[in-house]
């Protein structure tokens, strides 16, 4: 037999190499370069001017429309309610989702239809979602009445109307439609530990909470935290189901970083000062992106439980 | 807390003293958390079967009895008019809007991306890690970051009130996760596999489309479908760009519907419901590769 020569000895030559690689990777390069970093780096540009989006740009106002963001109550207001969306989610979003994701990690019947079912809301639209809640909340609809029938009516609310409830009306529902989706990443986590792990703990005398709590939990580390991570950035950009219920109201007070920079575009021409808006969110988004990053890395070199899997 | 009474592979040891203890508990907890997933079912069921379920009430018995879940008598008209009467026009004319941006979103992420992995993942050369992380910075933010210059931009390209506008930016942002996704699958693929289709005359192309690309099909299925979720879904970018029922997508149609017809709200209803339909149905075929494309990427971290 002769003896085969690797491909490559007999491969195109160099610039044809390239040319390849080229082929295949510009048109991508090109669409992502033109939609994605392209804008992102015109939003840092725009930021730093005073400009409604159709004159040339020539307003240079340096770092005033940051100085201008901070100073505005109702953008503080926005980053608030981002920051009590993602406080809301890590502390009870979270835990809810794990509880579920647990409490379905085991067999019994019917969890199939269950799975299925907690995680339907996250296959439907935001903007859809919002209606079909904002009819149910509205005074006098459906879960007023329920609590009236109930004996509750001592409970009812102003859901989307009360400024100080809205937020947390609105986290409810961002809820409804997220929780499955956590559950299910959590769920794939908890079927990647081996069950030979929970029961060598129980064989050592750990009773089935110490054998959550001290096996379980850790190795569910790395699935908890990619969890947390996507929540964290969906909390930031949260658009769509606010402007579809409240548009920000009653005023501002359920608006969002993304809410404001919307208005700021759209409604009051500032182009420059909404970029100034869209450069604090994504500065938000990146922090927590490289603090992500360095929690990662500096606890998956800390041993052996959080190696496992690779 | 987490016991449970379908674990026959209790060893032993674990039975015992320890276990006669448990058996009281054992059945009250697995009692709890059968009644908590119920709950939750049912909150998960009640405003889908609120919404469907109004759209056969007339809006007076709506307003009459906004409590009651079941129709007293049921009218047919709320889902007839969305469908083939006085709204059929728009709401059809907004479905093929979505179907179109979807489609057109897919098919360009998923070519591009596939290239692009295929070159991350089997061709050596200088900078494509450096490459392969511009794209997987994308992950790290979310479109709205983007959105008013991508308007200003979408608008000096000519695109804005068209659907292209929506499009390309969608399956642009698509690109980082899809790639992310798409690159270990195809790494995954033998060397063997490709020195034997080389030797058999197959160029990089020849490879790439006849042979990774086709055993690559659950991969490109799961892309694809999660393709679709997001830009089914995308409602931001479509608010900014489309101008006016006939161009609009079918989640702002159906919020533009719900705000110009919010007195008529069992119409709302219906029509929020026929938007829905397509997507549970399409759930329903594709949950599997939902969960898997979104457990790949992310249960490894």
């Amino acid at each position: 037999m002769t003896a085969i020569s690797r491909p490559s000895r007999s491969r195109p030559a160099v610039s044809t190499r390239w040319l390849t690689i080229g082929l295949f990777v510009l048109p991508a390069l090109v669409l992502y370069a033109v939609f994605v970093i392209l804008p992102v780096l015109q939003a840092m540009q725009y930021s730093l001017y005073k400009w409604n989006g159709l004159t040339p740009l020539t307003d240079f106002v340096g770092l005033q429309n940051y100085v201008t963001a901070f100073g505005n109550k109702a953008f503080q207001t926005s980053i608030g309610n981002n920051v009590l969306v993602v406080v809301l989610s890590l502390f009870i979003q979270i835990p809810f989702s794990l509880t579920l994701a647990v409490l379905l990690n085991r067999r019994f019947r019917g969890r199939a239809i269950l799975r299925l079912l907690f995680f339907l809301p996250y296959v439907l639209s935001e903007a859809v979602t919002g209606i079909v809640f904002t009819l149910m909340l509205q005074p006098d609809s459906v879960l007023d009445t329920s609590l009236k029938t109930v004996g509750l009516e001592g409970l009812i609310q102003d859901w989307l109307g009360d400024s100080t409830l809205v937020m947390v009306t609105l986290f409810v529902i961002i809820s409804w439609k997220y929780f499955g989706f956590h559950m299910i990443i959590m769920l794939a986590g908890l079927q990647g530990i081996p069950r030979e792990l929970e029961e060598a703990a129980l064989i050592d005398g750990a009773d089935r909470r110490q054998s959550f709590r001290y096996v379980t939990l850790p190795l569910l580390g790395p699935t908890i935290r990619v969890s947390v991570f996507l929540s964290i950035i969906g909390a930031l950009q949260l658009f769509d189901m606010v402007w579809v219920m409240t548009a920000g109201g009653p005023i501002n007070a359920s608006s969002t970083m993304a809410i404001a920079m919307f208005k700021a575009g759209f409604r009051s021409n500032q182009f420059g000062y909404g970029s100034a808006l869209a450069v604090i969110l994504f500065l938000c988004c990146l922090v927590v992106a490289l603090l992500y990053q360095r929690f990662v890395l500096r606890r998956d070199t800390e041993g052996a439980i959080t190696a496992y899997g690779g | 807390m987490t016991t449970s009474a379908s674990r026959t592979t209790d060893t032993a040891v674990a039975a015992g003293a320890r276990r006669a203890e448990g058996v009281g508990r054992l059945s009250l907890t697995r009692l709890i958390s059968y009644a908590v997933l119920l709950v939750v079912a049912l909150a998960i069921l009640f405003p889908l079967a609120y919404a469907v379920l109004g759209g056969f009430k007339t809006n007076g018995q709506l307003a009459a009895d906004p409590g009651s879940i079941l129709p007293k008598e049921w009218v047919f008209t709320n889902y007839t008019d969305v469908l083939f009467g006085e709204y059929a026009p728009t709401f059809w004319r907004q479905a093929l809007n979505s179907v179109i941006v979807a489609g057109v979103a897919v098919v360009l992420v998923v070519a591009l991306a596939s290239g692009a992995a295929y070159v991350f993942a089997r061709e050596k050369f200088r900078g494509r890690e450096a490459l392969y992380l511009l794209f997987v910075f994308g992950l790290l933010f979310p479109l709205a970051v983007a959105i008013l210059p991508l308007y200003i931009l979408v608008r000096q390209l000519g695109l804005s009130a068209n659907l292209l506008g929506v499009a390309l930016p969608l399956a642009a942002f698509q690109l980082p996760l899809t790639i992310v996704i798409l690159r270990p699958f195809f790494r995954s693929i033998p060397v063997e596999l490709e020195d034997a289709a080389r030797i058999d005359g197959c160029g990089t192309f020849g490879f790439f489309w006849r042979i990774l690309l086709p055993l690559a099909r659950p991969a490109l299925a799961t892309v694809s479908v999660l393709a679709i979720v997001t830009t089914w879904n995308a409602f931001f970018l479509p608010l900014v760009i489309l101008n006016g029922a006939e161009q609009w997508t079918l989640p702002l149609g159906v919020m533009n519907f719900s705000t110009e017809y919010s007195s008529d709200k069992a119409r709302v209803m219906a029509y929020t419901v026929v938007t829905i339909i397509p997507a549970i149905i399409f759930y329903a075929f594709a949950e599997r590769h939902i969960v898997s494309g979104l457990t790949s990427g992310s249960v490894k971290g």
